[in-house]
């Protein structure tokens, strides 16, 4: 059966891809564990990706993916780096927190 | 149909979103992440970027949250984390403003802008292309490396560099070499 | 000649510099004589000043020097110039010539004192100072004087500054001096406020032409007679000339009886036309009244002293209120001839009293004194001519300067020439009492002497030449001093001719048209003079009648330590809430925004808590405050 209903238009994607960004960045905010801390942040880079998708579609033109495709070879880069800092720091205090920065400070 | 795509991808990708959020255990918010990564694939299969969803599922989820376990088991550190109250009292109210405060703008500005969408390019193609188009895969190669080839050397100098420092950061310190940590904490 | 004026005020300037410089070097008592040398030529100058003057005719006898433009800022245009014209070249022969006379009488009296260069190093100054006063264009010019008479008398009075009494009293006579200066200060204000100017000139001329309202000369009149009041010790601001004193005598004769004290009167004459002219009708009135009620008042104390120089300095004061009663009567010219006539016998006084205590090694209270006229001859000779000119016996200059004063006063108001007589007799008796206790009866020195707290055993003797020779000279002045102003006719009123163009139109008119009624004033004048004497003389020497001198009058009303009181209670509780106003609330502002930022600092500091988390949260919120004004932005739009 078909039904009358709309499909998908651009607006819902993005509007979707800007509800996964607030989400991650809510994530980051109020998670204490480096390693979740990431992955909301993965969370906000695919949210990104999900626009640049979106309007590339739209407006016709390649270059969004191609900017698609940076954003996921500097992610891996980024999680790379990330997590040996993670792991050198967690490695010696397993415990720690972001919250343990503080103790940084003069 | 596409509609009925859509919706459980966006349902795929908000509970997954939402999980790795509140879920205590690290491992499980890493499993959350992978559902999230699925939908956002699915969505890119229906927005015509066929290269950029194999990609997605290969790298984010095949690589990057393996990684991310790879981390949390090798370390130990799959202990649950104490989520019933945060420490820092004003955090959550100001991470409430945050996450509302962004989406409710970015969504108001989409929703009033989408007639100023306008066509440009020269669009992209469909994979079972007709004679005279070009792949979504090829259309892709032929931006990047005419376009982009600059930056994507760069990348490539990017990713052995991110390889070397990792590598060098991780390390065990020797025993008396100067990276040893006692004589810089506190 | 005219255009040396500068020379006049700049050769004690260069004699303080010299002093300044190599006194020490110079030492005693060559320093005393670089002093006077620099006075004396001063006075050379203005002799040659005054006769250039008298070469021209009347209209054009008016200089005005400009050196450089002093302070030009804004709307205010100050030069540093010097105004020659007979007022003030009369107020500087006599302020030279006196000064000389006083520097040479000064190097034999500081004799043997460890800080003799230093006490010509003041008087130059002082002198310098002076004629700044009396030489200035402006008023800005006679206030730099002003000031620098006043310093200089603090420096002076306070010179034995060892001796607790000198500092405090060169300390009352500058404070009080102060009090006075607001006044002038204020004048200064009001008439660069109504002119846009500082000059007599200008002053003078819309004084006379009515271009100052009515109310604006009158503050400028009265303000300036405060300033008056206070350098010319009248009443209420007095009190600082009788404790002047402490300092040596020389001093007392130059600064307290001939120069300093006679500025206020010199600011009041040079300014005649806004009291006389352009001010109420009633602002004279209190000119006169003040100066005739001091006139009185110290008169009346004068007689119970026994200080040989307090009962001069009383004298001083009313004296002074003499010549302020002749101001406030119109009689400009009368002032000034009184002013130049008491600067003679005043200081002569003066100095006689400095020979007397040099003599009797330091002695002042005259009850110790006595038959002194046969051990010290010329000084007592010198000293009864300047008594016979102060109780006004003709032909004495005394005389026909307080005459011309009582006309004038008679002319005002009877009841001003009534004060200003009973002031005559009183000055009479109390002089006559004075020469009668020091010179004459028996001697009462060596009586009693070391153990009654004399400064060890007196043998008096007559003063070196360097003395005597200034005794001499203005013994002379005294006796023929009357001769500038004598009132015959008009020929022989030389001074008045000499006066004209800088004060004829404030010069009142003498009502009485009837010479006889000069003649009678005259006559009841002298009359008056001989009472006194007689009396005094009947009292002090016959011993025929019991002296009259109360303590209310030796402690002079107990007005000085009224004051004391008033000040030392409620007015230094005021004081003391000024000051805890100015600690508490001034500064307390001040502190207190610097508490206030502390504070604010201690609050914000907080929220720099090191976690990195609350430092995310806060960027978010940034950036969520800026995506919201370009969405709003655009909604504007």
């Amino acid at each position: 059966m078909h039904l009358a209903v709309a499909a998908p238009t651009t607006t819902w994607y993005l509007v979707l891809a800007s509800l996964l960004f607030a989400i991650g960045a809510v994530g980051v905010l109020v998670r204490r564990n480096p390693l979740v801390m990431f992955m909301c942040i993965e969370l906000m880079l695919n949210a990104v990706n999900l626009t640049f998708v979106a309007l590339a579609r739209k407006l016709g033109d390649i270059g969004g993916q191609t900017t698609v495709f940076f954003v996921m070879v500097v992610a891996a880069a980024e999680v790379v780096v990330g997590l040996g800092i993670i792991v050198s720091i967690l490695r010696r205090r397993p415990s720690a927190t972001a919250d343990d920065i503080a103790e940084l400070k003069g | 149909m596409q509609l009925f795509v859509f919706v459980c991808a966006a349902a795929m990708i908000l509970v997954g979103a939402i999980g790795v959020i509140v879920r205590s255990h690290p491992v499980h918010a890493a499993l959350s992440l992978i559902l999230t990564l699925f939908g956002v694939a699915v969505l890119f299969v229906a927005q015509d970027a066929h290269f950029l969803a194999a990609v997605q599922v290969i790298v984010y989820a095949g690589a990057i949250v393996v990684l991310f376990l790879f981390v949390i088991m090798l370390l130990g550190v799959d202990k649950a984390e104490a989520l019933r109250i945060d420490p820092v009292k004003v955090q959550r109210p100001l991470a409430a403003i945050v996450g509302l405060g962004l989406f409710g703008l970015v969504a108001a500005a989409i929703v009033r802008s989408r007639d100023s969408l306008v066509v440009r390019g020269r669009g992209i193609d469909i994979a079972s292309g007709e004679a005279g188009h070009d792949s979504n895969i090829r259309q892709l190669a032929n931006d990047l490396f005419s376009n982009h080839v600059f930056a994507f050397e760069v990348t490539s100098v990017l990713l052995v560099i991110a390889v070397v420092g990792t590598v060098l950061l991780a390390r065990r310190p020797r025993s008396g070499s100067a990276s040893d940590t006692s004589a810089g904490s506190k | 000649m005219l255009d040396l004026v500068w020379l006049i005020p700049a050769l004690p300037l260069a004699g303080f510099l010299i002093v300044l410089l190599l006194g020490r070097k110079l030492g005693e008592p060559r320093a005393g004589y670089v002093a006077t040398l620099m006075t004396a030529s001063a006075f050379l100058v203005t002799v040659g000043v005054f006769i250039d003057l008298l070469s021209k005719t009347a209209e054009e006898r008016s200089h005005v020097h400009t050196l450089f433009s002093w302070i030009p800022v804004g709307n205010l245009k100050v030069d540093l110039a010097f105004l020659a014209d007979p007022l003030s070249i009369t107020m500087a022969l006599f302020v030279t010539g006196i000064g000389s006379l006083i520097h040479l009488y000064s190097i034999g009296y500081m004799h043997g004192d460890p800080k003799f260069s230093k006490f010509f190093l003041y008087l130059n100054l002082f002198v310098f100072s002076m004629l700044m006063l009396v030489l200035g264009e402006n008023m800005l010019v006679t206030f730099l004087g002003w000031e620098g008479v006043g310093t200089c008398s603090y420096l002076l009075i306070s010179f034995w500054h060892s001796r607790e009494s000198a500092a405090t009293a060169g300390k009352k006579a500058f404070v009080t001096n102060r009090v006075g200066d607001w006044g002038f200060m204020v004048a200064m204000f009001f008439t660069f406020q109504a002119l846009g100017t500082l000059s007599y000139g200008p002053l003078n001329e819309a004084a006379r032409d009515g271009g100052i309202a009515q109310s604006t000369a009158t503050m400028i009149a009265l303000m300036l007679f405060v300033g008056a009041v206070g350098k010319s010790a009248q009443l209420p601001l007095y009190l600082w000339l009788p404790d002047a004193m402490e300092g040596p005598t020389p001093v007392s004769a130059l600064i307290h009886a001939a120069t300093m004290v006679t500025a206020g009167v010199y600011l009041m004459v040079r300014t005649s036309p806004v009291l006389a002219i352009a001010a109420w009708h009633w602002a004279p009135w209190i000119v006169a009244g003040i100066g005739a009620a001091t006139a009185l008042y110290a008169a009346m104390v004068a007689v119970a002293q026994n200080d040989i120089k307090k009962v001069l300095a009383y004298s001083t004061v009313s004296q002074l209120g003499y010549m302020f009663l002749a101001v406030g009567s119109g009689a400009y010219v009368a002032a000034i001839f009184h002013m130049v006539t008491h600067a003679f016998f005043k200081a002569l006084l003066f100095l006689g009293s400095g020979s007397v205590i040099h003599g009797m090694n330091s002695e002042q209270d005259m009850r110790r004194m006595g038959a002194l006229r046969k051990v010290m001859p010329i000084t007592g000779f010198t000293f009864i001519i300047g008594w016979l000119a102060i109780a006004g016996v003709p032909p004495f200059a005394g005389f026909w300067s307080k005459d011309e004063i009582l006309l004038f006063a008679w002319n005002k108001s009877p009841i001003l020439w009534v004060v200003g007589l009973v002031t005559a007799l009183l000055t009479a008796y109390y002089m006559t009492r004075q020469v009668i206790m020091v010179f004459y009866g028996k001697a009462r020195w060596n009586d009693h002497a070391e153990e009654n707290g004399a400064h060890g055993d007196v043998h008096p003797h007559e003063s070196p030449v360097t003395m005597l020779l200034p005794l001499v000279v203005l013994a002379g002045l005294s006796i023929v001093g009357g001769a500038i102003q004598l009132p015959f006719s008009h020929a022989s009123k030389r001074l008045e001719t000499w006066l004209e163009p800088v004060i004829e139109t404030a010069e009142s008119p003498l009502k009485t048209g009837s010479e006889d009624i000069k003649w009678i004033l005259a006559g009841v004048a002298v009359a008056i003079g001989l009472i006194g004497i007689s009396a005094a003389y009947m009292v002090y020497s016959k011993k025929k009648v019991k002296a009259i001198e109360p303590n209310l009058l030796a402690n002079a009303w107990y007005y000085d330590k009224g004051v004391s009181a008033l000040m030392g209670g409620p007015g230094r509780k005021s004081f003391d809430a000024v000051a805890w106003f100015d600690s508490h609330i001034i500064d307390g502002a001040v502190n207190g925004t610097g508490k206030l930022v502390q504070g604010v600092a201690g609050i914000v500091r907080k929220g720099q808590s090191g976690l990195v988390r609350t430092y995310a949260a806060l960027i978010g919120v940034g950036a969520v405050a800026v995506i919201a004004w370009f969405v709003f932005r655009g909604v504007a739009q």
